[in-house]
């Protein structure tokens, strides 16, 4: 069962809300403090590759984050409503889809719209990661080791 | 917290001083002073990113445009920063390539000093 649930409209403005809303979350449930940085960045990226892809495809629709600490995992769920092609769908950790070259010619190449670049940061960060596009919008689960009911980090 | 920008100027160098957190909210205001300095002739930027809480991947694009815009001048932008968690992303995208990164402001421009 979902620990926390939040909708958000696609602004840029409500990124930071949610990237703190699941910090905080996750600092109760136990997630290591060396850990929180990435918590946050990741959340942060994921919804703000949402909100973009909702200014672009629907702007009116709401973007869905769910939170959930029940698996001695801390997990986090960000959905969006917006067809996508820009990424493939991918499950694993983090070199798996860091794979670019890091010549400048590469990034100079892909400045203007960037995209991926959000995905392969949250890669990056989160030892666990899975994105799901669909016709009707993309899901990416991600989730970090939680404390154990005694309180001691899972890992 | 709320991005804060200021610039100055010291020997041909522009230093941006950076204060708060970077992300697609606040990142539109970092590009579009970093573009008004290019387009007034400041082609060598030295950002100092060690007063940014957060840095996102939007705030990345803006440095790596930046970056484009003052290559196509002959100029240069580096960053200062040595928070690990700041650096962190630099490393994960491949960009510690990409961007000269100091740990200091004095660093930085005395190495700027020597390319001259």
């Amino acid at each position: 069962m979902a620990t926390v649930e939040l909708t958000f409209s696609a602004l840029p403005a409500h990124v930071r809300t949610a990237r703190l809303v699941a910090t905080a979350i996750a600092r109760r449930t136990g997630v290591a403090e060396a850990l929180l940085d990435e918590v946050r960045l990741a959340v942060g990226e994921a919804c703000s590759r949402a909100v973009e892809a909702h200014r672009v495809h629907c702007p009116g629709e709401p973007i869905r984050i769910e939170i959930r600490d029940d698996s001695g995992r801390f997990e986090v769920t960000v959905t969006d409503s917006a067809p996508n092609d820009d990424i493939q769908s991918s499950t694993g950790t983090a070199n798996g889809l860091v794979a670019a070259g890091t010549s400048a010619d590469w990034m100079f190449g892909i400045v203007p719209e960037m995209p991926g670049l959000g995905i392969a940061v949250i890669a990056g960060l989160a030892d666990d990661v899975e994105v799901s596009p669909g016709p009707t919008g993309v899901r990416i689960r991600m989730s970090w080791p939680a404390a154990t009911p005694n309180g001691v980090p899972a890992r | 917290m709320d991005l804060k920008l200021d610039h100055r100027t010291e020997d041909r160098l522009t230093i941006v001083e950076v204060e708060g957190e970077i992300d697609v909210y606040t990142a539109p205001r970092l590009r579009e002073l970093l573009i008004d300095l290019v387009n007034k002739g400041n082609f060598h930027l030295l950002v100092n990113m060690e007063k940014v809480d957060f840095l996102d991947s939007t705030g990345l694009g803006v440095l790596v445009g930046g970056l484009k815009r003052v290559r196509a001048h002959d100029g240069s932008l580096e960053l200062v920063c040595t928070q690990e968690r700041i650096l962190k992303i630099f490393r994960i995208t491949g960009l510690t390539k990409v961007f000269g990164i100091y740990a200091s402001v004095d660093e930085a421009k005395e190495a700027h000093g020597r390319d001259k």
